[in-house]
C-alpha cells in the first residue's frame, strides 16, 4: 500500500514538475486537494458576491444600453461563480456544502467586494480597476496545474477582458462629458485605486503559503509581482482616461523598468479582511438570506421531481 | 424527513453551430433533466442561438481515469464528479 | 520590463474578434430590424402608432425592472440566471418599441424623442404601462404567478403582432414571441414545481396565484388608442381564450385552483394604460430615473 502510494505521489510530481495537468481522477495529496478546493471555492464566491456592488446599480443605470450592458455583466458573473463551483466540485465536494462555508464565514471571497459603490462611476471604475486586477490574478491560473480549474479560467477571462473593456469605455464616455461626470469618475477612482492593490493580497514577506503554492503550480506569480504588473499596465490606462491616480510616490522608474508606488494601508487591508470591511455584514446576509429564504423553493423542486 | 435542498449535479455537453460533435462544457445543479436543459441554455449558451445541448446526470456517468495511473484506492462508481472534463480550448489563446 | 508570457495571453483576449459581443448579446443574432423602412406607412395614425408603442415597451420596460430587482436574491444560482436572461429580453424589447414609439412620434409631427428620453423623463402619468407590470413580487411563487400570466398574455400579444401593418412592430413582435414562449415555459414550469411541489410549496404557489389573479382583468381590457390602430394593434380580448387556454393547462398540471377573484377596479375610469397606476409606479420610477434627471444633459 505504501509503495503504490509513493508511486503515485512521484507520478504526481513529476506531472507538476514538467508543467503538466492533473485531473479529476489523479491521484494527488491531500494538501493539494484541500489548498485547491479552497482557492478555486473562494474565487466562486467571489464572483457571487461580486454580484452585488455592481448589481446595485442595475435599476439606476442612466441609460438603457448601459442598463443592458450592465445586467448582462452581472448574469456573467454568475455564471462564472457557476463554472467555478463546478470545476470544486471535481474535486470532492458539494456546492451547497462550499455555500454554506461562505455563509458561515469559514472560507472568504475577495475583500474588494466589502467596499461600497456609491455612485455610478463606480460601475466604470470597477469595470476598470477591480476587473483590470482580477485579470492579471486570472490569466495566470489559466495555466494552473488542475484542469477543470485552468479550463474553467480560460472561459471565464475571455468573458471578463470585455467586462473590462466595457467599463473603460463607459469611463472614457463620462470623462468626456460634463464637469460632473468627471468629477464622479476622479472621486470614484480616489475610493477604489488603493483597494484594488490590495486585490493581490498582503506583500510577499507577510504570504507563508505562496511557496508551497507555487511548488504545486496552484499559484504562478507573487503577490507582489503581480501588483507591479497590474499598476504598469494600469498607469497608461489612467493618463488617456485624463484622471489622477492618488498616490504621490507613483513614478515610473528607469532603472528598475516599472513604476515606483506608495505604500498601501496594510492596516485596512487587514480590518476588511478580518472582517471588519464597511459591507462585509451586508454581503453575506444578503446571501444568506437569498439562500435561507429559497430553501422552500429548491425543496418543492425535489419533491416535483420525485413524484415524477 | 423534509426533501433535500440539494439538487443534483449534471453534465452539460454542447455542439455548436459549426460543431460535428458534442463537447463537455462543465457541469450545473438542477431538480429535473428539463430544468436542467433550460439551465444549460442560460449559463453555457448565454444569449446564442440554438445549439444541440445534452444534459447527462453525473451520477449516470462511468469514466475510466486519462492517466494510466489508476487510484486504486477509490472505487470507480464512487464520487460522480471524478471524470474526464474536455473542453475545447479556443484557438487564439497561446501558452495553454 | 519583466516579462510575463502569460500576459500576451491577456493581450490576446483583449483583441477585438468576431465574437466580440458575445458576453453580452450573443453571437449569430441577425438585427431583427436590419433593412427595415422605418417610415411609418401613411395609412397608419402615427399618433397613435406612437402611444400604442409605448403601452407595449412600457409594459416591458417596468417588469423588467422589477426582475431587475431580484438580481441576487433568487432562490439558486440558474434561477438568478435564467431570470437576468428574461429581463435582458424584456428589456431589449422596451427599446425596440420605445424608438418605434419615438419615430411614430416625429411622423405625427411632433419631434421624436429617443429610448433613452422616453424611458428617462417622462412622467408618472405618461407611463402607459399595464398595473400588472408595476406589482412588486413578495416570494418566489408570486414572481412565478404573475411571470406566467404576463408571459401567457404577452405571448400571444406578440403572436397576433406579427401580422401587423407596421412592419416595424410586426418584426419586434416576430423577435419577441419566441423570447416570450420560453419566458411562458420557464414559468409554467415552475408553477408547476411549486404547485405540485411539497404542502408548502402548493399553499405559497396558490397563494401568489391569488395575489396577482385581480390584476389579469386589465389586459384583456380594449383601449381607444387600439382601435385608433386597425390592423396593427391587436384585439386583446380576442386573447381570453388562447390566455385562458393556455394558463388552465399549467394550473391543472400544478394542481392548482383557477382564482375567482374580480378584477381590481379603475380609478374614475382609469388605470394603466391611461398613466393612472398604483402608489408603486413613483417609487420605481424614482429609482429608475434619478440618475439620468441628475445629469440632464450628459451623455452615457
Amino acid at each position: 500500500m505504501e509503495h503504490r502510494e509513493q508511486e503515485l505521489s512521484e507520478h504526481f510530481e513529476a506531472t507538476i514538475a514538467r508543467q503538466g495537468r492533473i485531473e479529476p481522477r489523479d491521484w494527488l495529496p491531500d494538501g493539494y486537494r484541500k489548498t485547491m478546493i479552497r482557492q478555486i471555492a473562494q474565487h466562486a464566491h467571489s464572483e457571487i458576491i461580486g454580484m452585488q456592488p455592481e448589481g446595485n446599480w442595475i435599476t439606476r443605470a442612466p441609460s438603457l444600453r448601459r442598463k443592458a450592458i450592465l445586467l448582462a455583466k452581472v448574469q456573467d458573473e454568475a455564471g462564472h461563480g457557476m463554472y467555478l463551483y463546478a470545476a470544486a466540485e471535481t474535486l470532492g465536494v458539494d456546492r451547497g456544502d462550499l455555500t454554506e462555508m461562505l455563509i458561515e464565514g469559514r472560507q472568504k471571497y475577495s475583500s474588494i467586494f466589502n467596499y461600497p459603490t456609491l455612485s455610478y462611476a463606480d460601475v466604470g471604475v470597477i469595470g476598470w480597476l477591480v476587473d483590470g486586477a482580477a485579470i492579471c490574478n486570472q490569466v495566470p491560473l489559466c495555466r494552473s496545474s488542475y484542469g477543470p480549474y485552468a479550463r474553467a479560467m480560460v472561459r471565464i477571462c475571455k468573458e471578463e477582458s470585455f467586462h473590462q473593456r466595457q467599463g473603460y469605455e463607459l469611463l472614457l464616455t463620462m470623462m468626456r462629458g460634463t464637469g460632473a461626470q468627471r468629477e464622479m469618475v476622479q472621486e470614484s477612482v480616489d475610493r477604489f485605486w488603493w483597494p484594488s492593490l490590495m486585490m493581490f493580497g498582503p506583500p510577499d514577506d507577510k504570504s507563508p503559503n505562496t511557496e508551497r503554492s507555487m511548488a504545486w503550480g496552484i499559484k504562478r506569480h507573487t503577490n507582489d509581482e503581480l501588483r507591479q504588473r497590474f499598476v504598469d499596465m494600469t498607469v497608461p490606462q489612467a493618463e488617456k482616461l485624463g484622471v489622477t491616480l492618488p498616490d504621490g510616490k507613483l513614478r515610473w522608474n528607469p532603472e528598475r523598468g516599472h513604476y515606483d508606488f506608495g505604500e498601501v494601508d496594510w492596516d485596512e487591508f487587514w480590518a476588511v479582511v478580518g472582517g471588519d470591511g464597511p459591507c462585509n455584514a451586508e454581503r453575506i446576509t444578503r446571501r444568506r438570506t437569498a439562500h435561507q429564504e429559497g430553501a422552500w423553493v429548491r425543496e418543492a423542486a425535489m419533491a416535483h421531481a420525485a413524484k415524477r | 424527513m423534509p426533501p433535500s435542498a440539494d439538487w443534483p449535479l449534471f453534465e452539460v455537453f454542447l455542439r455548436g453551430k459549426r460543431g460535428l460533435n458534442h463537447v463537455h462544457v462543465g457541469s450545473l445543479h438542477a431538480a429535473d433533466p428539463e430544468m436542467a436543459l433550460r439551465h444549460a441554455r442560460d449559463l453555457y449558451t448565454r444569449r446564442n442561438e440554438a445549439v444541440s445541448i445534452w444534459v447527462v446526470p453525473a451520477s449516470a456517468i462511468t469514466a475510466s481515469s486519462p492517466d494510466e495511473k489508476d487510484p486504486f484506492f477509490a472505487p470507480a462508481a464512487d464520487k460522480v464528479y471524478r471524470h474526464p472534463t474536455f473542453y475545447q480550448i479556443p484557438d487564439d489563446i497561446p501558452h495553454i | 520590463m519583466t516579462d510575463l508570457p502569460e500576459f500576451d495571453a491577456y493581450l490576446s483576449l483583449a483583441e477585438v474578434s468576431e465574437d466580440d459581443h458575445r458576453w453580452a448579446f450573443g453571437t449569430g443574432f441577425t438585427d431583427p430590424l436590419a433593412g427595415l423602412d422605418v417610415a411609418v406607412p401613411p395609412s397608419i395614425d402615427a399618433a397613435a402608432l406612437a402611444a400604442y408603442c409605448l403601452m407595449l415597451g412600457d409594459d416591458a420596460l417596468i417588469y423588467s425592472h422589477r426582475l431587475q430587482q431580484w438580481v441576487t436574491r433568487a432562490p439558486e444560482l440558474e434561477e438568478e440566471t435564467a431570470l437576468a436572461n428574461i429581463a435582458l429580453d424584456l428589456l431589449g424589447q422596451a427599446r425596440m418599441l420605445l424608438t418605434r414609439a419615438g419615430q411614430a412620434e416625429g411622423a405625427a409631427g411632433s419631434k421624436g424623442r429617443d429610448e433613452d428620453q422616453l424611458a428617462f423623463f417622462r412622467d408618472e402619468g405618461e407611463y402607459r404601462n399595464v398595473r400588472l407590470a408595476e406589482r412588486a413580487d413578495a416570494d418566489f411563487a408570486e414572481l412565478v404567478a404573475r411571470l406566467l400570466v404576463f408571459s401567457a398574455w404577452r405571448l400571444a400579444l406578440l403572436r397576433q403582432l406579427t401580422s401587423a401593418a407596421d412592419p416595424v412592430l410586426a418584426a419586434i413582435a416576430d423577435k419577441g414571441a419566441k423570447e416570450l414562449a420560453y419566458h411562458r415555459d420557464y414559468a409554467a414550469g415552475w408553477v408547476i414545481r411549486l404547485g405540485d411541489g411539497t404542502d408548502f410549496s402548493h399553499a405559497r404557489m396558490q397563494a401568489g396565484l391569488e395575489a396577482v389573479w385581480p390584476l389579469t382583468g386589465e389586459l384583456f381590457t380594449p383601449h381607444p388608442v387600439e382601435a385608433a390602430l386597425p390592423g396593427v394593434a391587436a384585439d386583446v380580448s380576442a386573447l381570453r381564450a388562447e390566455f385562458d387556454a393556455s394558463v388552465d393547462a399549467v394550473l391543472a398540471e400544478a394542481t392548482l385552483r383557477k382564482p375567482e377573484s374580480r378584477p381590481l377596479a379603475r380609478v374614475a375610469g382609469r388605470a394603466g394604460r391611461d398613466g393612472v397606476h398604483t402608489e408603486a409606479m413613483g417609487y420605481i420610477l424614482a429609482e429608475l430615473q434619478s440618475i439620468a434627471r441628475a445629469h440632464p444633459d450628459a451623455t452615457w
